[in-house]
């Protein structure tokens, strides 16, 4: 994308004011996206953004600037544009010698979606619609949605790195509306990977269609979700997000710094069950947050944070690494070559424990099945979170009986990880996420095996 | 304009093609413990092209002008318009006569302004909030943003329009703490230029929003009164809002969609979509299509009275454009949605409001409301957090418990409607608003 001469140049001009550290940021990114909804190909799309971001930091002040235009001249004047920002007032520049950093793709990808024709995407989508409709009269709506992206960034900074990486997604998603006596209900899939067009080999997009259509008609049925605190037990691959929130959130380095964490201070601690053992893994191939590098430059990492209940470590970038006097973790992440990075979770799961699912859910007398829970967010100075269950069945005498409607679910991060009692040994992936942060949104993977977990608050409307 | 008038004069016969370019200057300084922890400076720069051939539509943008990546962009769109399905709705709007109001949403001087006092504000705000309550005990941020923005829209069909519009926010989240109590708080100002900007009753709102919050505890489940706060009404009419989407009652996505001249809400209520209005951030002369926006009546007296429509929605329903277009930037093709909506103001104080509910539940920040809502079925339920409302004042703190209700259940429970209304950084405005029956869970 910039040649390595060029990169020099700029870090030179970033480091004028005597900065301690810069960094350039380059991205060349494509993406492409079709739509189909009420029963119409609506559109295709395609983007191509491109562009640099240089930062500076002199002493704890960061200065940054970007620009769409990677012409070396366009590189320089932006690179003094941030130095100016971060206020340094040193004198001199720094030469830089940048060294290439290897790093291991997590994945090869056997066949680049802009190589696909776009009939074939577009097939996708009709094919999907078709099935939906046919899973009965209750289907009204139906929209489909296939999208991918490459992503190519190149990261060199004053520490020498130079690094670079080739990050290809490809998504489907479907969401089914079905139309009874109670009114309407939806029912939504999505599949999303780090790998190519190869994706629909592995996944039966009509099985994704039956399984929303399906949701959406189950739900027309579904009576309304209970109210309190209750026992929950949530299903293999369905309530990773529940972990993202509840406590991943709070062992990001940048809010621990600040103090906007119930998680700071608390390393060596018991902060959860003795059955929680919490990963967060940039170098799982394939899934949907993993890379080769970060968006500083550092290697993907498999950083363990919390070992049998007990707290690791937190997760760092480079900033925050610096001022800890540590190396980063690999989660300094980025939206795009517009925004700072910061620190930011990749693949967040939980490990296997020893249960089986239909013993936990035999052993619980009364509670809440949830299959999958929906979006969801976090204060993560008080720990308090929230998330929307999007599939979730009542659990009566140790057995799995009616569907609920849609209900949101309330809890404390640090009570709930206290709070699980049995793990199963089931793990599952679920669906990508995109996590947003301060205004800025990355791809972001989550897992669980079955779990239970009391006192958590479900927030239904029945009486 | 020259870049759109470039693309427009490469449309072949029959073809229709529009061109939307926006170039924006933004900058935000981020203090932290008395230094500038951060200073961006950006500029940003792009368009989309949307190309209808033969009754199809095909879409492609991209984040630079560069001439090479201009036409490349083009031919994208061009190919992309072949592989939709062919519908005869598909088009672009054409000028309707109707005269753009007349708002004021660019101010020159900030427009010119330096870093100096931009960095001066960020500083003070953080110092504000600070030393706001001696329990405060940090402020995990405090940033001044501003933008300045060109937006041109041109076509084929012969659209024509340039706008201009500058913006600039003050924002703070607090740290409070007591005992092992520790909460969180935000405040906010939000303007056209650095005069409009309140930055005493940003940091007064971030320490209050954070201090009023210490010792809560859940509260028991059982069904009450809500009161909204200002913050939490015009959330929840932003919600609202894409149910008057004509989009969405297009494609059958709405609770309302077969309700027009049905009551729905008291007669007191009166729900508008009103982006002429220049009190509000999202005001805006132009749509998304460049058609002159225009205040639009969504409830009138409590009666379903209309839907928004972009120039798509409009055709299909056999409806005119209300000059509603919405899209996210360059990078997407326009739909119907509301822009700024506003619940018409009531005649009571919010002290009033409190006085007559007497027992019940102030809502004063809502959690996982985008996830909660289903603004298809109108069922939501979300984490809330606020204060007992005991003998017509606001009492104990509340948190970790959820309210339940419909979207339809809600409107029609809409007993009084403050009359303070408060600009947001939203597509809506927000007022105290009293709700007879919602279902609180917790403890």
């Amino acid at each position: 994308m910039i040649d390595e001469s060029v990169l020099q140049r700029v870090l030179t001009a970033a480091t004028q004011g005597g900065a301690e550290f810069a960094e350039v940021f380059a991205e060349d990114k494509r993406s492409s996206s079709a739509v189909l909804d009420d029963g119409k190909v609506e559109e295709l799309t395609s983007g191509r953004d491109r562009g640099a971001g240089i930062r500076v930091v002199v002493g704890e002040s960061t200065g940054f600037a970007h620009t769409a235009d990677l012409s070396e001249a366009s590189l320089i004047a932006t690179a003094k544009i941030a130095a100016a920002a971060a206020r340094g007032n040193g004198a001199g520049s720094r030469n830089v010698a940048l060294s290439r950093a290897t790093a291991t793709r997590p994945n090869v990808i056997e066949l680049l979606p802009g190589d696909v024709p776009k009939a074939r995407k577009v097939e996708l989508l009709t094919r999907a619609n078709d099935v939906a409709r046919s899973q009965g009269a209750a289907i009204t709506q139906v929209m489909a949605r296939y999208s991918d992206s490459r992503r190519r960034i190149l990261v060199a900074n004053t520490d020498g790195t130079l690094g670079e990486d080739d990050q290809v997604k490809t998504v489907f998603s479907i969401s089914c509306v079905a139309t009874g006596d109670t009114g309407m209900q939806t029912g939504r899939e999505s599949v999303g990977h780090t790998i190519g067009f190869e994706l629909f080999d592995r996944v039966d997009v009509e099985q994704l269609a039956r399984n929303a259509a399906d949701r959406a008609i189950t739900k027309l049925a579904a009576r309304p979700a209970p109210s309190g605190q209750m026992t929950v037990v949530i299903g293999s691959g369905g309530g990773g997000v529940m972990f993202h929130e509840a406590c991943g959130h709070g062992l990001e380095a940048d809010l621990v710094a600040k103090g906007a964490s119930v998680f700071a201070d608390r390393i060596g601690e018991q902060v959860a069950s003795p059955l929680v053992t919490l990963v967060d893994d940039g170098t799982m191939g394939g899934e949907w947050g993993c890379f080769a590098i970060d968006d500083e430059g550092r290697p993907a990492q498999r950083n363990v944070l919390i070992e049998n209940g007990v707290l690791v470590d937190y997760m760092w970038d480079g900033l925050r690494a610096r001022q800890a006097g540590r190396p980063s973790s690999g989660n300094g992440r980025r939206q795009s070559y517009q925004h700072l990075p910061m620190v930011r979770m990749t693949n967040t799961y939980l490990l296997d424990g020893e249960g089986d699912k239909d013993s936990i859910i035999a052993d619980t007398d009364h509670g809440v099945y949830i299959a999958h829970l929906g979006g969801g967010q976090v204060n993560t100075a008080t720990g308090d979170f929230v998330f929307g269950m999007t599939e979730a069945y009542l659990i009566e005498n140790g057995a799995i009986t009616e569907p609920l409607r849609e209900g949101n679910l309330i809890g404390n991060g640090p009570a709930v990880l206290q709070n699980i009692d049995a793990v199963a040994n089931d793990f599952a992936m679920g669906p990508p996420g995109t996590c947003g942060k301060d205004g800025q949104g990355v791809p972001v993977g989550d897992g669980v095996p079955t779990l239970r977990v009391h006192g958590l608050t479900i927030g239904g409307t029945a009486a | 304009m020259s870049i759109a008038e470039r693309v427009l004069g490469q449309a072949n016969v029959g073809e229709q093609i529009e061109v939307v370019a926006a170039h924006s200057r933004d900058t935000e300084v981020r203090a932290y413990g008395g230094e500038i922890e951060a200073f961006t400076s950006a500029e940003s720069t792009g368009f989309g092209v949307r190309v209808i051939r033969e009754q199809r539509q095909g879409f492609a943008y991209a984040g630079t002008l560069d001439t090479d990546v201009i036409m490349e962009t083009l031919s994208e769109a061009r190919d992309n318009a072949t592989f939709s399905t062919v519908d005869e709705h598909a088009g672009l709007v054409e000028p309707d006569g109707v005269a753009q109001a007349a708002l004021t949403v660019f101010d020159q001087a900030l427009a010119e302004l330096g870093p100096e006092p931009k960095i001066e504000l960020a500083l003070q705000l953080e110092r504000l909030v600070s030393t706001g309550d001696p329990r405060i005990i940090g402020v995990e941020m405090a940033e001044y943003a501003d933008t300045i923005e060109t937006s041109v829209i041109a076509s084929t069909a012969g659209i024509r329009s340039v706008g201009q519009e500058t913006g600039c926010s003050l924002v703070a989240y607090s740290l409070a703490a007591e005992g092992d109590d520790v909460t969180t708080g935000f405040g906010f100002s939000v303007g056209r230029g650095l005069a409009d900007l309140d930055i005493e009753e940003a940091a007064a709102q971030a320490v209050h929003r954070a201090v009023r919050m210490l010792a809560a505890r859940p509260a028991p489940s059982r069904r009450l009164t809500a009161v909204f706060d200002p913050w939490v009404t015009a959330q929840f009419l932003s919600i609202l809002g894409e149910s008057f989407s004509g989009s969405e009652v297009l494609k059958g996505r709405s609770f309302l969609a077969d309700r027009i001249g049905e009551r729905v809400a008291p007669e007191f209520v009166t729900l508008v979509d009103d982006p002429t209005d220049a009190r509000w951030p999202s005001a805006s002369a132009v749509d998304a299509e460049g058609l002159a926006t225009r205040r639009n009546v969504l409830v009138d007296a409590g009666v379903v009275s209309g839907f928004v429509h972009d120039g798509y929605s409009a055709r299909a329903l056999g409806a005119a454009s209300t000059g509603s277009a919405v899209r996210g930037g360059f990078k997407s093709t326009p739909g119907a949605g509301t822009q700024s909506v506003v619940l018409s103001a009531g005649t009571h104080t919010p002290e009033e409001i409190l006085a007559a509910v007497g027992d019940g539940i102030y809502i004063a920040e809502v959690q996982g409301l985008h996830s909660g809502v289903n603004p298809v079925s109108g069922d939501f339920s979300t984490g809330i957090e606020g204060m007992i409302i005991r003998n017509g004042e606001l009492a104990e703190p509340v948190k970790e418990v959820t309210i339940a209700s419909t979207l339809q259940r809600m409107m029609n429970d809409i007993t009084m409607v403050g009359s303070d209304l408060t600009a947001m950084p939203l597509d809506a405005t927000g007022q105290t608003l009293a709700i007879g029956d919602i279902t609180l869970s917790g403890s």
